[in-house]
């Protein structure tokens, strides 16, 4: 069966944060650039984000982005590419300026400028002290800064095909990547779409894990199709856990609730933070933070009939300053926990939020793989910006509101590499291969045959057990080894899976059971790139090995799926412009 | 704790049914189902899967899951499934055509919307850093911002069915208050010029629906006022 083909210059994959920014830049450009998105652009889950955006505008502390940058290397535990953490550190003040000149309604301070408040593990003077430098809406960041793009978007004349789904990559010979194949959700028509430059940015793949603070549609696909490509994945053991997820229902509670000035309590009604963290306290960086609260809980200083979570207090904050600056979370506690944090403290626990990981790029959002000698050859034809991408300057661990940053300045920068390549090749589409298509049809075929199996709710259900229980907070390796026998068999299992409804009209009984081919590569490689990190490094805490190891594991893991296992790649340790920042006991 | 809830749900689905009809449902729940999404995400798991809907979040940001619940538009991930009276009868928001089950087409909601022209237009050179604005005129905006494009208001109102394709309605009509009320936008008078129309602004005759059922506690009555309040300063 042939398919047929649609055309357009650039293709991007993913309507949240940094497909929207990037786009911008396309649509700006005058090239011909389509948007496909699952849901429609608004919907997606950066719309979730609260806390704010980093840009040292030093609006109400003295700030640069030297301390920015120092920050970033510290909260990625080492981890992060200098280069990439650089660009975007130095960007962050002129992407911020830009959000507002697209209309985003920041919070604003007396003198009129940006509202900024203090966040985890972003201080003054190289690690001295708190500085305030997210940049917030209320407790609403996300959405606002979702509209605005998505407005700017609409002004722009941007092409959207809302609720389509990216189902493979097409490549050629030469490996170059040319296009993708897409299901059109309301009529269940597939197609391939031809491009000369194709953009991931799907965001992240929480559902892995049973409580997490991510979206339904959060399902990893980029990183499913780039592994089915025979693409490596980057950095996917490093997962991070919120520290303040609401217990039972898992909606975050944003940090931003201890920015302003709320903090921490086990059951006896101790500021736990204190010892952990003496100098920023409930600041600290987040995996700090989950860990000392795991701890709690484990040693039976949790609150609660089974004492499994604590409570976060802010009553002191007073009504006016929670109504002003955190409205939602007052709103979100009172919906799902019937608590209201005017009078009463929130119970919280540690929740799967925000994937490191990704599709490996540099800062300029190409995607950059092994070929031969060299590890980072450019895939052409391709790039990767958001959550769904490891550029990398997360590293280990993300520093909250360097995510939404992140967006716009590798979405941007993404968007003009697209511009640049599609420039070069003039009017030039490469040929698609002769059974482009194929593979496509062949699954969704397979999955339509079926007509017994394993129900696509069993498998996610055991898949998202597994993980919490084998790859979460603290990891030992009998637990990680027992995890990847267990996480291989639910993958085998989700080979035979079957979909009673086999209409076309609008399936989401097939998209999810789609969605889960994708997911279930995302919980195996984070198994086993779990396993083979002997250390402790950010958010990978491995109790039997506590410390963190630079001469064995100041390295990047790439991961692929189709028997080449795992290879690791250096770390970027020659930042742009300035001094290497050189690895030290993270201490908060 | 299990306990038993009865669904009346709408079903439809145009490759196979020659009409819409009611599907009557009993669902085991347990105790963590208490949002209405629960239950519709557990009878697709595990009960029908074929039944189809929206939904994304779980937490009211997205606007993905406006349903008619009981005779009322509304959020599932924001209902506590305790607070109904069964059987919960479960349509698709009115007014507008049903692609399948729960799943409406939007097409006409989002256009009224993109005809508001919803961005802040200010063509001057921008200065190098951001444009200040007052905490006052700022706070100008709170009530509006929020908005998740739900359409749960849109279409609770009746000259909204009516006239989907010439009443902008009273989402698209809040996002018009949006961009008349933030200081940094530059056409004010073209706005108003643009909404000062039997149709697109006059359709609204103050029913109040929309603000009943916004489930984000916005006020679009309000903000139509306001509009209209902007318009009669300008005449005078
Ligand atoms: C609750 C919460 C709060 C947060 N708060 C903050 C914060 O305050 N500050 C901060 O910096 N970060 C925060 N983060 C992190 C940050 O919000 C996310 O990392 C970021 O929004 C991800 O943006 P994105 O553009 O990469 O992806 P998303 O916004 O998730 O968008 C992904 C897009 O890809 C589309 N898509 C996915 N798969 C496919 C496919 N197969 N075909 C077609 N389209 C597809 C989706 O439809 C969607 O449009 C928060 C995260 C969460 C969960
Ligand atoms: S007040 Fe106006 S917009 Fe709102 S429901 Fe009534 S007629 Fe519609
Ligand atoms: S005003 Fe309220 S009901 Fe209407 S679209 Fe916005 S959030 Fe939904
Ligand atoms: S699922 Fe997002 S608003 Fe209900």
């Amino acid at each position: 069966m042939t398919l047929p083909i649609m055309k357009y210059d650039a293709v991007i994959v993913g309507g949240g944060g940094a497909g929207l920014r990037a786009a911008l830049q396309l649509s700006d450009a005058g090239i011909k650039t389509v948007v496909l998105s699952k849901v429609f652009p608004t919907r997606s889950h950066t719309a979730a984000a609260q806390g704010g955006i980093s840009a040292s505008l030093g609006n109400s502390d003295e700030d640069n982005w030297h301390w920015h940058m120092y920050d970033t290397v510290k909260g990625s535990d080492w981890l992060g590419d200098q280069d990439a953490i650089e660009f975007m550190c130095r960007q962050a003040v002129d992407a911020v300026v830009e959000l507002e000149h697209f209309g985003m309604p920041f919070d604003r301070l007396e003198n009129g400028k940006i509202y900024q408040r203090p966040f985890g593990g972003h201080m003054a003077e190289f690690g001295k002290k708190p500085v305030r430098r997210a940049c917030a809406v209320a407790d609403r960041t996300g959405h606002a800064m979702l509209h605005a793009l998505y407005q700017r978007n609409v002004k722009a004349n941007t092409h959207f095909l809302v609720e389509w789904m990216a189902l493979d990559l097409i490549r050629n010979d030469n490996g170059d990547v040319v296009g993708i194949t897409a299901l059109e959700m309301e009529t269940g028509d597939v197609y391939i779409i031809q491009a000369k430059a194709v953009l991931f940015a799907t965001g992240g793949a929480g559902r892995i894990y049973q409580s997490s603070t991510n979206a339904f549609i959060n399902t990893g696909d980029g990183i499913g199709i780039t592994l089915r490509a025979g693409l490596p994945v980057e950095d996917m053991e490093f997962w991070q856990f919120h520290p303040t997820g609401l217990a039972g229902a898992g909606v975050l509670i944003t940090e931003g609730v201890r920015g302003e000035g709320g903090y921490l309590l086990n059951c006896n009604g101790e500021r736990f933070m204190e010892r952990y963290a003496p100098t920023a306290k409930d600041l600290a960086s987040r995996d700090v933070v989950s860990r000392a609260m795991q701890v709690e809980i484990n040693e039976g200083r949790g609150c609660g009939k089974n004492k499994d979570y604590v409570m976060l207090k802010l009553d002191h904050l007073g009504k006016d300053v929670i109504d002003q600056r955190l409205p939602g979370i007052r709103e979100i506690s009172i919906q799902f926990l019937g608590i209201d944090p005017v009078k009463e403290p929130i119970p919280v626990v540690p929740t799967c939020h925000y994937m490191m990981g990704g599709i490996p790029t540099n800062y300029k959002g190409e995607v950059v793989v092994p070929r031969g000698k060299d590890m980072e050859a450019v895939v052409n034809g391709f790039y990767a910006a958001g959550e769904c991408a490891c550029a990398s300057v997360h590293g280990a661990n993300r520093l909250g509101t360097n995510s939404l940053l992140d967006l716009v300045v590798f979405g941007k920068s993404a968007g003009n590499s697209m511009i640049e390549y599609i420039k070069s090749h003039g009017n030039e589409y490469k040929e698609l291969p002769s059974n482009a298509g194929d593979f496509t049809v062949e699954r969704l075929n397979k999955l339509n045959a079926r007509t017994s199996g394993e129900s696509v709710a069993d498998v996610r259900a055991e898949m998202q057990k597994i993980m919490q229980q084998h790859a979460g907070v603290f990891r030992t390796q009998s637990v990680l080894e027992d995890g990847i026998k267990k996480i291989k068999e639910v993958y085998k299992r989700s080979q035979n899976m079957f979909i009673k409804d086999k209409s076309k009209v609008f399936n989401t009984a097939r998209v999810e059971a789609l969605e889960l081919m994708n997911t279930i590569e995302v919980a195996v490689a984070t198994m086993i790139c779990a396993e083979a990190r002997k250390e402790s490094r950010g958010a990978q805490a491995r109790e039997d090995y506590p410390e963190r190891n630079d001469e064995l594991f100041m390295k990047h893991t790439l991961y692929y799926n189709d028997g080449r296992g795992l290879v690791y790649k250096e770390v970027h340790n020659t930042p742009l412009t300035v001094d290497y920042i050189k690895p030290a006991k993270r201490v908060y | 704790m299990s306990k038993k809830v009865k669904f009346s749900l709408y079903r439809f689905n145009p490759e196979v049914d020659k009409k819409p009809y009611y599907q009557d449902i009993e669902v085991e729940l347990d105790d963590l189902d208490k949002k209405l999404l629960n239950a519709l995400v557990k009878i697709k798991d595990y009960y029908d899967d074929s039944l189809s809907f929206r939904r994304s979040c779980r937490e009211g940001v997205c606007g993905s899951d406006a349903i008619n619940i009981n005779g009322r538009n509304g959020l599932a991930c924001l209902t506590d499934i305790d607070s109904l009276k069964q059987p919960i009868v479960l349509r698709p928001i009115p007014g507008l055509p049903v692609i399948r089950d729960l799943i409406v087409d939007m097409t006409q909601f989002f256009n009224q919307y993109n005809s508001i022209r919803p961005y802040v237009v200010d063509d001057r050179p921008m200065p190098e850093r951001e444009r200040l604005q007052s905490p006052k005129d700022r706070d100008e905006l709170n009530g509006v911002i929020e908005c998740i494009l739900c359409a749960c208001c849109s279409t609770s109102c009746p000259s909204f069915w009516w006239n989907p394709d010439k009443f902008v309605g009273p989402a698209a009509l809040l996002h018009a208050y949006r961009f008349i009320a933030d200081t940094r936008d530059q056409i004010t008078k073209e706005r108003l010029d643009d909404l000062n129309d039997p149709y697109r602004l006059f359709r609204c005759h103050t029913i109040m629906n929309c603000a009943d059922v916004c489930p984000k506690h916005l006020n679009p009555t309000k903000a139509i006022g306001k509009i209209k309040e902007v318009m009669l300063s300008r005449a005078i």
